[in-house]
């Protein structure tokens, strides 16, 4: 038996817990389904609503359509009803769903009428399920209806039953996606029979109807539809229960569909083919197009942006893919991806070549793609009405002065020729034209070479073949060299433009990966986020030539408009909400896009990887090609990466130093704690001691004395912890005047004098020592640290030597003492914050010499340590000093 | 000295009151104590003492403020006590009228030394010596002569006004900008250069050990006070 079959897929098991996941977080969506209106969906949804309120819900109407039906009415009335929002259109108010109400209001259910809708211009959503979509975000359930014939997927075949076309539809994708769908049935007989008791519509209306929509075959076959549809769907709820419980069932799983789609309205309908057929097989199904070297007309442009968006609402992922050979670049795409089947239409037949030349396609997809099956999807009837319409030849898209330019350097050179005529014979004068022919290809497009060759074919004949001034040719072999002519001029200008064409992609395609390297480098070496925001935006001019304005998130995940970014886009409130909302979403929004369309920027996402970094707004006058998106998506891309990780590294180095102080603050806590604990005991004792008790005078004398010294003690500790504060703080900045270093010694040595007592205290300073500029605080509170330090780390000698000179610019201060010196392995450490030698003596906060080396370093100077040689520690301050210039005092 | 002097304390901590209080008592004198700017300034106006001890930081006022309300009509000396790093209101305050100062926490010997240091200026004040003498240096003002150790020293004329002025305010810090402007003139307010040239050069005169003067000291960032 093979075990490794009944093994669920680890891809599939993740996507169905991530599914799980993220359902359990949104709102639940529940769709009242029927074949078409008049079935009963808005008085089954009131009436389940109803039920719900009964067991304690919070359920309100958000928008609902009564269509004055009495008992749909009366139904309503037991519910709270958010009310419509006007909205201004063309000096008429119409009235739409209040969608920030209900979602401020925050229900447990919103009844939501008529998902397929379409608002009117001005709101937020050009749709109602997006509008439903931002509800299911916040968390609240929805109920809603939904007709069959509103299915993107079904509205072609809705129409060929019914004909009617259908304007609203509603993406398959939210239906699929739906928690909970329930089918409201009728057989059409009682569908027919309420019509006609006028509980569907108004009598007169009620007939109309029945003539015209609800014929009984309509409503058998658009019945026969939903019922299939939820037939399907329970199937595929089973699958993924399966899957859900790790059931490994007997399906046929892990089939990719692969449809190739081109830019005619044929490729609109295989889509929605491939979708039923992708639902069916329970395969996941993406969609290619490849761009050759054919240039899309608007017309053409236009339908292939509507296959895109229409694959989009189907759940589709689109690929777009760009080379010159179709059949390769689909099998290499769909080798790559795995894909079990492709989808393609059948060709249409335009002429001869595009047979031969389609016929070929379609047999060397089917000879390359190897394992893969080929399905081939009939073409419908409608294409032949496009037949003639499309028969010339590629497109003329060549402005009026190239047709102009291109005739008059013909004429030009036939003038030329035919001054000549008496010398070269008219013979030559058609190689010459040639010439001319193939090299305006160089410049011009398909429809000036044209011309061109024609006009040129035509001067030849009229001017140069005898007999001169007719088109009429005499010679078998002139009419020959003629048809000749023509056709080289032809075939060699055309041949001419479509490499141009082709060598202009290839351009344009380089440029654009040349542009995303260059912004990658410039990005790579740029730091701190305003310089990425200064690239990107420099970049965005270069490449796109728009003006855009960056909005980053701050540390509470809301943008930033008061950001460094100083654009000349401003934003008003309303484009804010848009921001918000693109943030929010992680879709794009704005000018054309789906979304709040009447905002004068449109809104991009910029996505990382782990999370939304902020929008990118932009001033853009036409809407992107499918290549520049492509390209816009990928540039900015790259710069959202950069953005990730700038702020990545900014949460990083904050984790870093908030690590820091923490460390910090403990040893600080250890450390002072103690050190605080000892002189405060003594201060007690002795006072509590002096207080109670009858001491002699000299026991008296011996204790004020300890509460004298640990007040010292005391004040030293608050010295230094206010030092180190400072230091901490950054804010030192010294306060430099003029001062005689005798003076700085005195008046360490006498603050000093009582711990200086035992020792002999050494001062060498030379006679020439002149004045130097220094902070006389700082400095004073350095030399004290050092001296106090010797003092007690070296006691057990009795000589200390201070000394103090100046060379060149530079202030030399050094504190010799015979002590024991510091250990090798430890002596780099000494200056480090709370360092304390291994085994030192009680007292100390390890403080003293990291502020000294803080304070020399704020002086611009340096502060070094050794050990002599004779024994003992020798301590260096260097600092550069100005010394004043004498001559210039007036004595 | 028949009565007693009355010293005014001016400080807003209880426990630095109590402290002076006691101290100030023991040692013959007769204390007011004001834990306010706007009581002291009242109890100063009520009793004339003849001399007040003012804290720096006080909750209700600047204590440079203070001074200067006090200074329109108080003529008494006025010690300031500070917190140490405010080097700049001291001078401030010295400048705006203080006699001297001290920074806490200070001990309680060098407080008496400046509080009769000062007393004593008060009292000479008016006899206007004509000459003053200090260990074993002498100044006599009338004849613009000094000497050490009865040697008469050649000193130039800025070197002896610098000396004249430190000598006859003994006791008294002088603020730099004092001295510059008294010796130099308003031009010279930053060339506290010129004052340590002189001042070196005037110990090397008059102190027997310039390297650890006794007349001529230092005030670190502050100025110079003569000693005695």
């Amino acid at each position: 038996m093979d075990i490794s079959d009944n093994r669920p897929d680890p891809d599939e098991l993740l996507a169905s817990l991530k599914l799980e996941e993220e359902r359990s977080k949104r709102g639940k969506l529940k769709i009242f389904f029927g074949m078409c209106a008049g079935v009963g969906k808005t008085y089954t949804m009131l009436q389940t609503a109803l039920a719900e309120k009964s067991k304690g819900f919070d359920v309100i109407i958000g928008y609902i359509e009564t269509h004055n039906r009495k008992e749909t009415a009366d139904l309503a009335e037991g519910f709270e009803l958010i009310p419509r929002k006007s909205y201004q259109y063309k000096s008429t108010a119409v009235y739409e769903m209040d969608l920030d109400a209900i979602i401020a209001r925050k229900p447990q259910i919103v009844l939501v009428d008529e998902l397929a809708h379409t608002n009117a211009p001005g709101s937020r959503h050009t749709k109602r399920f997006q509008d439903v979509l931002e509800i299911l975000d916040n968390g609240i359930n929805v109920y809603t209806t939904v007709n069959v014939q509103h299915l993107e997927s079904r509205s072609d075949t809705v129409a060929q039953i019914t004909g009617i076309i259908i304007r609203e539809t509603l993406p398959d994708e939210i239906f699929e996606n739906a928690d909970e769908i329930e089918i409201i049935d009728l057989t059409p007989d009682e569908l027919l029979q309420r019509l006609s008791d006028g509980k569907v519509y108004t009598p007169e209306r009620s007939k109309e109807a029945i003539e015209s929509f609800f014929r009984k075959g309509n409503i058998t076959a658009l019945r026969e539809m939903a019922l299939r549809i939820v037939a399907d769907r329970v199937d595929k709820q089973l699958h993924e229960y399966m899957q859900l419980k790790r059931i490994r069932g007997p399906w046929k799983s892990g089939l990719h569909l692969l449809v190739a789609v081109s830019y005619t309205q044929q490729s609109a309908k295989l889509l929605r083919w491939a979708k039923n057929l992708s639902y069916t097989m329970g395969a996941d199904l993406q969609a290619v197009y490849v761009e050759t070297t054919h240039k899309l007309d608007p017309k053409e442009s236009e339908q292939l942006n509507k296959n895109i968006t229409l694959a989009g609402q189907l759940g589709i992922k689109f690929r777009f893919i760009t080379s010159t050979d179709m059949v390769k670049a689909i099998v290499d795409f769909a080798q790559k991806e795995n894909i079990t089947h492709i989808i393609i239409g059948k060709p249409r037949v335009r002429n001869l070549l595009t047979l031969l030349r389609l016929g070929n396609f379609v047999n060397r997809l089917i000879r390359y793609s190897g394992n893969i099956d080929v399905y081939i999807l009939g073409s419908d009837t409608k294409s032949t009405d496009k037949f003639k319409e499309k028969v010339s030849l590629p497109s003329f898209t060549s402005n009026i002065s190239q047709y102009f330019s291109a005739s008059l350097i013909v004429i030009l050179i036939a003038l030329i020729c035919f001054s000549l005529k008496s010398f070269i014979g008219y013979q030559v004068v058609s190689f010459a034209l040639l010439f001319v022919v193939s090299t305006l290809a160089f410049f011009f497009g398909t429809g000036p070479i044209l011309l061109s060759a024609t006009l040129s074919a035509l001067i030849w004949d009229f001017f140069f073949i005898p007999p001169p001034y007719t088109l009429h040719v005499d010679k078998t072999e002139d009419m020959l060299m003629l048809i000749m002519f023509f056709i080289i001029a032809l075939l060699s200008g055309v041949l001419t433009s479509r490499v141009r064409r082709q060598e202009k992609k290839i351009r344009i395609r380089e440029e654009r990966t040349n542009a995303l390297y260059q912004l990658t480098r410039e990005l790579s070496i740029a730091t701190g986020i305003e310089g990425v925001i200064n690239i990107a935006k420099n970049d965005i001019k270069k490449y796109f030539n728009l003006k855009s304005r960056i909005l980053l998130k701050n540390d509470t995940n809301q943008l930033d408009y008061v950001s460094k970014d100083d654009t000349n886009i401003i934003l008003s409130r309303n484009d804010m909400s848009v921001a918000e909302w693109t943030f929010q979403h992680s879709t794009k929004a704005g000018k054309h896009t789906d979304t709040l369309p009447s905002c004068d920027y449109t809104f991009y996402p910029l996505k990382g990887n782990q999370m939304n970094l902020g929008v990118i707004a932009i001033q853009q006058a036409n809407v992107f090609t499918q290549g520049e998106e492509q390209f816009w998506e990928a540039f900015i891309s790259q710069i959202s990466g950069k953005f990730e990780r700038e702020y990545l590294r900014n949460i990083a180095k904050q984790a870093y130093l908030l690590n820091e102080s923490d460390k910090l603050y403990k040893t600080l806590f250890n450390s002072i704690s103690h050190e605080l604990r000892i002189p405060v005991a003594t201060i007690m004792g002795a006072s509590d001691s002096l207080l109670t008790l009858q001491h002699p005078e000299g026991i008296r004398r011996e204790l004020s004395h300890e509460i004298f010294k640990a007040s010292k003690r005391l004040n030293r500790l608050i010295e230094n912890l206010l030092n180190m504060s400072r230091l901490e703080s950054g804010r030192i900045s010294p306060r430099l005047d003029w001062y005689d270093i005798h003076d700085l010694i005195n008046k360490v040595t006498e603050n000093l004098q009582d711990e200086l007592k035992p020792f002999h205290l050494h001062v060498v300073i030379p006679d020439n020592m002149p004045f130097v500029k220094i902070d006389f605080g700082l400095m004073e509170q350095v030399l004290y640290n050092l001296i106090y330090n010797a003092t007690q780390y070296a006691s057990n000698s009795m000589s200390l030597r201070v000394k103090a000179f100046y060379e060149n610019g530079i202030t030399t201060l050094q504190v010799m003492d015979r002590g024991p010196g510091f250990p090798k392995k430890e002596i780099s450490f000494i200056f480090n914050k709370f360092y304390r030698l291994e085994g030192s003596q009680a007292g100390g906060t390890g403080l003293g010499l990291s502020i000294v080396k803080g304070f020399v370093e704020a002086l611009k100077g340096t502060v070094t340590v050794e050990n002599r040689k004779n024994g003992g520690a020798i301590f260096t301050i260097k600092i550069p000093t100005e010394t004043p210039e004498i001559d210039k005092i007036i004595l | 000295m028949i009565t007693a002097d009355t010293i005014l304390i001016i400080d807003d901590e209880v426990q630095i009151r109590r402290l002076l209080e006691i101290t100030l008592n023991l040692n013959s004198f007769k204390t007011l104590l004001a834990s306010s700017a706007k009581e002291g300034i009242a109890v100063a106006a009520s009793y004339n003492p003849s001399l007040i001890l003012l804290d720096l930081g006080l909750p209700d006022d600047d204590g440079v403020s203070v001074l200067k309300k006090l200074r329109e009509w108080y003529t008494n000396p006025v010690i300031i006590l500070s917190v140490r790093n405010s080097e700049e209101d001291i001078i401030e305050a010295l400048d705006s009228g203080a006699n001297d100062y001290l920074t806490k926490p200070f001990r309680t010997g060098e407080l008496l030394a400046r509080i009769r240091t000062a007393l004593r200026l008060t009292h000479d004040l008016g006899k206007s010596d004509s000459q003053l003498t200090f260990g074993s240096f002498t100044i006599d003002f009338a004849g613009h002569t000094a000497r050490k150790n009865g040697i008469l020293l050649k000193l130039t004329s800025t070197e002896f006004s610098l000396l004249s002025i430190l000598a006859k305010n003994s006791g008294r810090v002088l603020t730099h900008q004092y001295l510059l402007k008294e010796v130099w003139g308003h031009g010279y307010l930053d060339q506290t250069q010129y004052l340590r040239v002189f001042v070196a050069q005037l110990r090397k005169k008059i102190e027997d050990d310039p390297a650890h003067p006794s007349l001529i000291i230092t005030e670190p960032a502050i100025g110079y006070r003569f000693g005695e």
